[in-house]
């Protein structure tokens, strides 16, 4: 072991002695960056390829990680053209959190703004239900209200009820056909043509292991938000009705509850 | 009923206590959810798993699913990968909290982590980055160390690195640094044999003499794995710690000198890209529990990892 000398000049230059990851990480994801100085390779060899390792690394498997959350767009404007976009994407919004399922919320939104991919407007919402799916598969285990539980409430005070989400239920709401692409392409399903411009609303449950996407009928984002934000069951159904004059309110909640979008039914304090 | 069952099951913690698992002497391999089918249809088998502890951090869901069917039936392995123990800045409590919560859950064999860095400032870089080895970082990374291992009450194994760059304000050798945070915070080591051989490729010098520094006494458990090749600036062999691929030749050599020194310590093939059928895996594991077999007779009973 060779004994650490203060008098060194490399150790003079430098300064702080922790100051390492500082130096060393710049470059990391920013190709315009030198090697850092303060590393070599051995007896004072040349570090650029070496140093090169860890930026392919760092670049390569967060563009992986983005891949694996957002498989359908990547099939959707192939490899070469994903791979391209997310690598924009990670300089710019490298994650924060070392859990890489927490990974690309803001992708959605960078996808908007991509000059590339203006000529589909409708890729943002793909990329949208994707992540949220994620979210889905991660969520927190729970029991699902079944049609018995809700059979079993006492009808009189229905109106009142609040219905308790389950952890992993989502909504999103696409102007565009976001939910019959997602489907299209996280699938074996034969290609058929889509009407892109068909707004499509998506609940995303998962009652058990398994997660399911379905297509909301008409009134029924309205509806299923206002459930899942608290709002009492009759004025969820009004505010539904409101929204769209078709709104079937006993298709909705059969079709709600056999998607196991909620855990419980509570009597209202009113 | 239901109170009788509830006042047997009253004990402090939340779930059922999962079955002690032993992992002396066993090979293992990395827990791949696309196995998940395949091992769980030929039923409990000799051997570990190790899973990547940010895997199931979570709050439910397949991944726990899975873990929990594995965890039954078998000894498991929690390896984290980003707590950044080598890096400069404080550990990150929220992420120990969720590794301490997963110790505690699954109640793993074994649990270890990286001589390395991942998170500077905010962002995660998502590999194992490299540090200078003298004073002021050994001081550093073993209050680390120490932080860890208080947060989850038990023995932490560090594994080796795999390194491309040598720093110019490194004093220390690897092997030496290693042995200090050992001797200083009681941690326990993961060799990494396909580390030691990609390291002393990429930084010219002697695998065997690296194993000869290095304190194999504290060894508690050995990783194998494939590499890969390219070139250095000057055109020279440059190994890639790829897990892409079966265990080189070499790594199997130097693995079979390392059990004959340090007894048949739990041993994993890890494979983390370019992943093979089951069959494929499992045959890799085989062929270390071969090895490890051989040895059997040299179990040490001193180097036990029980809960401190």
């Amino acid at each position: 072991m060779r004994v650490a000398n203060d008098a060194e000049p490399a150790a003079l230059d430098r300064g702080d002695p922790l100051s390492y990851a500082a130096a060393f990480a710049p470059a990391l994801l920013d190709p315009q960056d030198q090697t850092p100085a303060l590393v070599t390779g051995p007896n004072r060899k040349s570090a650029v390829k070496r140093y090169n390792v860890y930026r392919n690394n760092v670049t390569v498997s967060l563009i992986d990680a983005l891949a694996a959350i957002y498989p359908a767009v990547q099939r959707i404007v192939g490899a070469e053209f994903f791979r391209a976009m997310a690598r924009f994407h990670i300089r710019a919004t490298p994650p924060t959190s070392p859990l890489l399922f927490e990974y690309g919320r803001d992708f959605p939104d960078f996808i908007e703004t991509y000059e590339f991919a203006r000529p589909l407007p409708w890729l943002a919402d793909v990329a949208r239900v994707e992540r949220v799916w994620l979210d889905a598969y991660h969520a927190a285990d729970g029991g699902t209200l079944t049609s018995e539980g809700l059979a079993a409430f006492p009808p009189e005070r229905l109106a009142e009820a609040i219905l308790v989400p389950h952890p992993a239920t989502r909504i999103v709401r696409s102007k565009f056909s976001a939910l019959s692409m997602f489907l299209a392409n996280r699938s074996e399903a034969s290609e058929e043509a889509i009407d892109a411009t068909t707004p499509e609303d998506a609940l995303i449950t998962r009652p058990g292991m398994a997660v399911f996407v379905r297509r909301l009928p008409p009134g029924g984002a309205a509806f299923l938000r206002r459930l899942v934000a608290g709002e009492p069951l009759g004025e969820a159904a009004s505010a539904a009705f409101a929204a769209n004059d078709s709104f079937d309110l006993a298709a909705n909640i059969g079709a709600m509850i056999e998607a196991g979008a909620f855990r419980a039914i509570l009597p209202g304090d009113r | 009923m239901d109170a009788v069952a509830d006042i047997s099951e009253a004990p402090a913690s939340r779930r059922p206590r999962l079955p002690a698992r032993p992992i002396a002497g066993l090979a293992g391999t990395s827990f791949k959810p696309e196995h998940l089918g395949a091992i769980r249809a030929e039923g409990p088998q000799r051997g570990f798993f190790e899973v990547h502890a940010e895997n199931y951090m979570g709050a439910g869901g397949p991944p726990h699913f899975a873990l929990e069917s594995i965890r039954r039936d078998h000894p498991i392995s929690l390896h984290g990968v980003c707590m950044s123990i080598g890096g400069p800045q404080p550990i990150d409590r929220r992420h120990l909290e969720r590794f301490q919560a997963l110790v505690e859950r699954y109640e793993p064999a074994l649990v270890s982590e990286h001589l390395a860095w991942s998170t500077h400032g905010t962002t995660f870089f998502n590999d194992l980055l490299p540090l200078p080895y003298n004073l002021s970082t050994l001081n550093r990374v073993s209050e680390h160390i120490d932080e860890v291992q208080a947060a989850i009450g038990r023995r932490l194994l560090l594994e080796n690195p795999s390194t491309y760059v040598v720093f110019q304000d490194s004093t220390m050798g690897e092997t030496d640094f290693i042995r200090e945070l050992a001797r200083r915070t009681g941690c326990g080591l993961l060799l990494d044999v396909n580390n030691v051989f990609v390291s002393a490729a990429n930084h010219g010098y002697d695998a065997l003499g690296y194993l000869a520094d290095f304190p194999l006494e504290n060894v508690g458990e050995i990783h194998l794995a494939g590499h890969a090749e390219q070139a250095d600036d000057e055109g020279d062999l440059l190994l890639i710690d790829s897990h892409d691929g079966p265990v080189a030749d070499a790594v199997w050599k130097l693995y079979e000198i390392v059990v004959a020194r340090c007894g048949p310590q739990p041993t994993l093939v890890e494979w983390d890209s370019k992943i093979p059928e089951w069959t494929i895996l499992k045959a890799e594991a085989g062929a270390a529990q071969a090895i490890l077999d051989r040895h059997a007779g040299k179990i040490m009973p001193d180097r036990t990892h029980a809960r401190r």
